[in-house]
């Protein structure tokens, strides 16, 4: 019965969302003259930055990035307090794989590679597609192929809590620069540069890197809290 | 390729209603199901419908990514008719710079739930939300 009504709901939910949606021409510029010119031309003219969409995320909408690697940093220690029985006391690993000789030797080899890359996509997030985000998720791939190929592969918690609250203190002291010389929070306040080359956006590049090392911290501890989680 | 259904192109419509699927799905799971594991992955589905839908929105047919790389600006000066020239044939950048927000969040989410499941489970010994009997109110 109650199945019965769900699927009706669904139905009758469905069919007025795609009336809603069809009603907009597919492909179609929605904003003729609005707020996504006015950041296209003043990314690579006023910041000198080559993605645009790094350049909302850091700058015109740094703020809301601010909050959202908070959201971030609020699930790793929420995760932490809600799987942890004991304050701080690591256990056994619980979760264990058994991996063969080829996984082991192939992710040692590989582990470095993988490190490189999401350091590449970090650092040059302002020029390529990619950022701190995606480049911080691929540095936590690498931690968590070591660690499903090595069942006594150790990550260093000091470290990892040295290397997100680094980062995020970097964040917020260069929010504060802003709010010094440029005269609001995260004010861009270094000179830009020339567009296309490494050294360019002004702080863009420092904070997606410092983004990218705090994504990467986080999600790692996430896994090794996940994997280890005591009974 | 036209495709007509109830004066409907499909194939460029599909986006629309590949992501209506999704966000139905992802709801029938959430009503429906009794397994807390397969509440938490219904969720997750939800998210990625919403977040399909909003880049779908930003969509301009033709549309390169919005980075201004050598290639796309191909050794002109860059002044503000040549830049407007080159952002015509763009997408849109904000709801692409919305969903990364959106997933990084929706990530953090399911973090949460599934470590509250994990909990549920050690605590009752079943996965079962009718079994779960002092989350009735």
């Amino acid at each position: 019965m109650k199945r019965i009504l769900v699927i009706a709901l669904l139905v009758v939910f469905g069919i007025y969302l795609a009336q809603a949606l069809f009603m907009l021409e597919f492909g179609q510029q929605f904003f003729e003259s609005g707020v996504k010119d006015l950041y296209l031309t003043a990314s690579p003219l006023k910041l000198k930055v080559a993605n645009t969409v790094t350049a909302i995320v850091v700058n015109f909408r740094g703020f809301d990035t601010l909050g959202e690697v908070t959201v971030l940093f609020l699930a790793t220690t929420s995760m932490a307090s809600i799987l942890y029985k004991g304050r701080h006391k690591l256990g056994k690993r619980t979760v264990l794989f058994s991996a063969s000789n080829i996984v082991t030797t192939g992710s040692k080899f590989l582990f470095p590679a993988i490190i490189l890359l999401g350091a590449y996509v970090f650092i040059h997030g302002h020029l390529t597609p990619g950022g701190g985000f995606q480049g911080g998720t691929i540095v936590a791939t690498g931690f968590l192929l070591m660690l499903l190929a090595y069942s006594d592969y150790k990550v260093s918690h000091i470290v990892l809590s040295v290397v997100e609250s680094f980062a995020g203190i970097t964040f917020a002291t260069i929010g504060l620069f802003g709010l010094v010389y440029g005269g609001s929070f995260l004010e861009n306040f270094l000179p830009t540069g020339i567009l296309n080359n490494l050294v360019s956006g002004g702080v863009i590049p420092i904070i997606y890197i410092a983004v990218g090392l705090k994504v990467g911290a986080e999600l790692t501890g996430l896994i090794y809290i996940a994997l280890n989680e005591k009974d | 390729m036209e495709m007509k259904l109830f004066d409907i192109d499909i194939i460029e419509y599909g986006f629309f209603i590949t992501a209506i699927a999704l966000v139905l799905i992802g709801l029938y799971a959430v009503l429906i199901k009794k397994s807390l594991i397969k509440i938490v992955i219904g969720l997750s589905i939800l998210d990625s419908g919403i977040n399909l839908l909003l880049i779908t929105i930003g969509y301009v047919k033709g549309g390169t990514a919005p980075v201004f790389s050598p290639s796309v600006i191909k050794d002109m000066p860059l002044t503000m008719e040549n830049i407007k020239k080159i952002s015509e044939g763009m997408v849109d950048p904000i709801p692409q710079a919305l969903v990364l927000t959106a997933i990084v969040i929706g990530f953090g989410v399911t973090a949460v739930a599934l470590s509250l499941v994990i909990r549920l489970y050690r605590h009752h010994q079943t996965l079962n939300i009718d079994q779960i009997k002092n989350l009735k109110w």
